[in-house]
C-alpha cells in the first residue's frame, strides 16, 4: 500500500502480539491473535496469562531434563490436510505403569479461520487431533462416535511434565488428567477428564514422513517403534471378507466337482482277471487285452488294478494302444500290500488297489499290453485290470483350492499377529501362553 | 431488499439498516445503541470499546447455510471463564434471522424457536432431558456468561446487561439447543454445529501474516 492510499475503514488487522516475559524480560510472541488462555516463557519457564495484557505469572516450574526439544519447533507452518497450521505450543505429557514412565509429545496447531488443532508424537508414530464436535457415546469397553464403534484400549492418568508456547486452555505441569482412549484404526477417540470436565477428542493416525512433508522438515522423522494402538494394520484387507470370497470360491469349486462328475460318463469298458504264474513269467511276459471301444471326443482314461496281495508287491507294466493309429500311453502302477503285528499293534502299508487315470484320449479301438513282474517270492497271484472312459479329475479343484487357501491364511496370520502387537500394549492384553509368560522372568 | 436510512440522533452520522425488521443498531460512529421506535431513532446506551477478539467474522461477511445465502448484520459478545464467543446475528436472503456463534474456531448455526412452557433457570440440571420438535435435548452444561457488547443490528433490544446464564443442550448429532436466560423470559434456540468450510464465507477479516 503506498503512502497516499487513504486508510481502509474497519478495524485494524490482528497481529501477531510481540510482548516480554515479567520475569526475565525474554520476548515472548502470542501467535494466536488471542486464543490462547496461556503463554510459556521459553527462558524462564514461567506459565503466563495470555488474556492478561501484563501477562500476570501463573506458575514457575523446573525442567529436570534438557533434552526436552520439540521436534517441530515453535512458529513453523505446515499444510495439514489443505489448511495451512502454524505451530503455536508444545507440552510433553507421561504416563506411570508398572513403574515405567512412557512420554509423548503433544503440538499445539493454530489456523485463525479454522483454530485450534494438535498433533501428537510417541516414539515416532504420529496422531492429527481435533476436538470432537459430537458428543461420544461410551458404553461400557466401547465408545461410539458418529455411528462408528470404538473400543476401549487404555485408560491412565496422564501428568503434564513439560510445556512450552502457547495454550487454548489453563495448562499446568504437573496437573493430571484422566485418559481414557478407544481406537477403530486408523482413528483414535480419547477422553480427557480433568476434575470435573471431560473434554472429547478424535485422532487420526499420521506417518512421520507425512508430517515431515507437511512441515517441510529437514532429515527424517523418527522410525515409529513397535505397533501403536490406532496404526493401520498393513494388511489392509478384509479378513473376514477374504474368508467369505474364501468360502465362495471354494463352494463354487465343489459346485464344479459335483457338475463335471454328474457330466462324466463314467462307463466300464473293459474288465478283465489275469493270472500271474512266476513259472510262465520266464519266456515272454507280455500279453495283450482284449479290443475295446473308447467313444466320445477325446477324453480320460481310467486304469484300475487290484490284486489279492499280501505281504507282496506286484507290478504291471502297461500301455494303453490305439488299434487304429498305433499311438501308445506307456505307464506302470504297482500294488503292494504289506501288514504285520508290532508293539503297537497291527500296522498296515499299501493297498490292495490302485488307480490311475490318463488325461486327453482320442476315441478309437484300443487295447492294453500288460507286462506283470513280482516279488521273487510270489509264486502265482490273480489280478484283474478294469477299464473306465470318461471319468472326472479331482486333483486339480485340490489345488485349486490349496493355490487359495494358502494366501488367505497367510493373510490372516500377519493380520492376526499385528493385532497382537497392538492389543498387547493396552488395558485388554490378549491371552498369553502360559508357559511363555512364566519362564522369561 | 430494503435499506431504510435514518440519521444517528446522536452524532447525526447516516444510519443503514440492512435487515427490515432490526429493532436496535449501533452507530458505526459514535458507538451510540440506538432503538427504532415508529417515529425515529433513540439512543439508549453506549458501547464501550470491544476487546480484540480472534474472530475471522466481521459485520459484512456473507455465507451459506444449505441453499439459503447469509449476511452478518449485528453481534452480540459474551465472555465466560473458558474465554469469549461471539453470537454473529445473521440475515438470511429470504428476510429471516439467523445466529451464527463463534467460540474458538468452533461454529453453529440457530434460529429462535417458538416452544412454549420452557424450564426456568433453577428447574434445569446438567444430564436432564427435553424434547422438542421431536428431537431430545441432553443439558450438557450450565454456563454463567458476561455481557460484553453489542455491534450492528440485532433484532430485539439488548444492551445493558451484565450476568446471564445459558444452557447448552446437545443430541447424538450436530443439533443443539440453547436456553437463554437472559431476559426474565426464557427464550429457546435451536441450531446444529457447522464446519468453517461449508458457510463459504466471504468478507472474512485478514488476519497480519496469513
Amino acid at each position: 500500500m503506498s503512502a497516499g492510499t487513504p486508510p481502509i475503514a474497519g478495524p485494524p488487522k490482528p497481529q501477531a502480539k510481540a510482548l516480554n516475559c515479567p520475569k526475565c524480560g525474554a520476548a515472548i510472541v502470542l501467535r494466536s491473535f488471542g486464543q490462547a488462555e496461556t503463554v510459556v516463557c521459553a527462558s524462564c519457564h514461567c506459565i503466563l496469562d495470555a488474556k492478561d495484557p501484563n501477562l500476570a505469572i501463573l506458575q514457575q516450574f523446573e525442567i529436570k531434563t534438557s533434552d526436552i526439544r520439540p521436534l517441530i519447533l515453535l512458529g513453523t507452518r505446515g499444510k495439514l490436510r489443505g489448511t495451512d497450521y502454524e505451530v503455536i505450543g508444545f507440552q510433553r505429557r507421561s504416563i506411570q505403569a508398572d513403574g515405567i514412565t512412557y512420554s509423548w509429545h503433544e503440538y499445539v496447531l493454530f489456523n485463525p479461520y479454522k483454530g485450534i488443532r494438535y498433533l501428537s508424537e510417541y516414539n515416532g508414530h504420529w496422531n492429527d487431533i481435533s476436538i470432537c464436535k459430537m458428543l461420544p457415546m461410551s458404553e461400557g469397553t466401547s465408545a461410539n462416535y458418529l455411528g462408528e464403534i470404538y473400543k476401549h484400549f487404555q485408560t491412565c492418568d496422564a501428568s503434564t511434565d513439560f510445556v512450552l508456547g502457547e495454550f487454548p486452555w489453563q495448562v499446568r505441569v504437573g496437573e493430571k488428567a484422566a485418559v481414557t482412549d478407544y481406537v477403530h484404526p486408523p482413528r483414535v477417540l480419547s477422553s480427557e477428564k480433568l476434575d470435573k470436565e471431560v473434554t472429547w477428542s478424535i485422532g487420526e493416525y499420521m506417518y512421520g514422513r507425512e508430517i515431515w512433508e507437511a512441515f517441510k522438515l529437514h532429515g527424517a522423522p523418527p522410525e515409529a517403534m513397535g505397533v501403536y494402538e490406532n496404526q493401520p494394520s498393513p494388511v489392509t484387507t478384509n479378513v473376514a471378507g477374504m474368508w467369505v470370497a474364501f468360502a465362495a470360491f471354494a463352494m463354487l469349486l465343489l459346485a464344479l466337482m459335483a457338475g463335471f462328475d454328474v457330466r462324466a460318463k463314467k462307463e466300464p469298458v473293459l474288465q478283465q482277471t489275469f493270472y500271474y504264474n512266476r513259472a510262465d513269467a520266464k519266456g515272454e511276459a507280455s500279453f495283450v487285452t482284449n479290443v475295446f471301444e473308447l467313444g466320445g471326443g477325446t477324453s480320460t482314461v481310467e486304469v484300475n488294478t487290484s490284486a489279492a496281495v499280501g505281504n507282496h508287491w506286484i507290478y504291471l507294466n502297461y500301455a494303453l494302444i490305439n488299434q487304429d493309429t498305433g499311438q501308445a500311453w506307456d505307464f506302470g502302477r504297482e500294488v503292494s500290500y504289506y501288514f504285520g503285528h508290532d508293539s503297537d499293534g497291527f500296522w498296515s502299508e499299501g493297498k490292495r488297489f490302485d488307480t490311475v487315470v490318463i488325461p486327453s484320449v482320442p476315441s478309437g479301438h484300443y487295447y492294453l499290453r500288460i507286462e506283470p513282474e513280482a516279488d521273487p517270492s510270489l509264486p502265482s497271484m490273480a489280478y484283474s485290470v478294469g477299464v473306465v472312459r470318461d471319468v472326472p479329475v479331482f486333483g486339480i479343484y485340490g489345488i485349486a483350492f490349496l493355490a487359495l487357501l494358502v494366501p488367505v491364511v497367510m493373510i490372516s496370520f500377519r493380520a492376526y499377529t499385528f493385532e497382537r502387537s497392538r492389543w498387547s500394549e493396552s488395558d485388554h492384553p490378549p491371552m498369553q501362553l502360559s508357559s511363555s509368560s512364566g519362564d522369561d522372568e | 431488499m430494503t435499506q431504510p436510512v435514518a440519521n444517528c440522533p446522536n452524532c447525526g452520522a447516516k444510519i443503514v439498516f440492512r435487515w427490515s425488521s432490526t429493532v436496535q443498531t449501533v452507530c458505526e460512529f459514535c458507538k451510540s445503541i440506538l432503538v427504532r421506535t415508529d417515529v425515529d431513532l433513540k439512543k439508549v446506551g453506549q458501547v464501550a470499546d470491544l476487546p480484540p477478539d480472534s474472530s475471522p467474522i466481521q459485520i459484512n461477511t456473507e455465507g451459506k447455510y444449505g441453499n439459503k445465502a447469509f449476511v452478518v448484520v449485528g453481534r452480540i459478545l459474551y465472555e465466560y471463564d473458558q474465554g469469549g464467543w461471539n453470537e454473529w446475528h445473521v440475515m438470511m436472503n429470504d428476510g429471516t434471522s439467523a445466529w451464527l456463534a463463534d467460540a474458538q474456531s468452533e461454529y453453529a448455526l440457530s434460529l429462535s424457536s417458538k416452544a412454549q412452557n420452557l424450564p426456568a433457570p433453577t428447574q434445569v440440571h446438567v444430564g436432564q432431558q427435553f424434547t422438542w420438535n421431536n428431537q431430545p435435548y441432553t443439558v450438557t452444561v450450565i454456563t454463567p456468561a458476561h455481557y460484553r457488547g453489542v455491534e450492528g443490528e440485532l433484532p430485539f433490544q439488548y444492551w445493558d446487561k451484565t450476568d446471564v446464564t445459558f444452557v447448552d443442550l446437545r443430541t447424538e448429532s450436530t443439533k443443539f439447543a440453547t436456553l437463554d436466560y437472559s431476559d426474565p423470559e426464557p427464550a429457546l434456540y435451536l441450531g446444529e454445529f457447522v464446519q468453517f468450510e461449508d458457510l463459504k464465507l466471504k468478507n472474512l477479516r485478514s488476519f497480519e501474516g496469513w
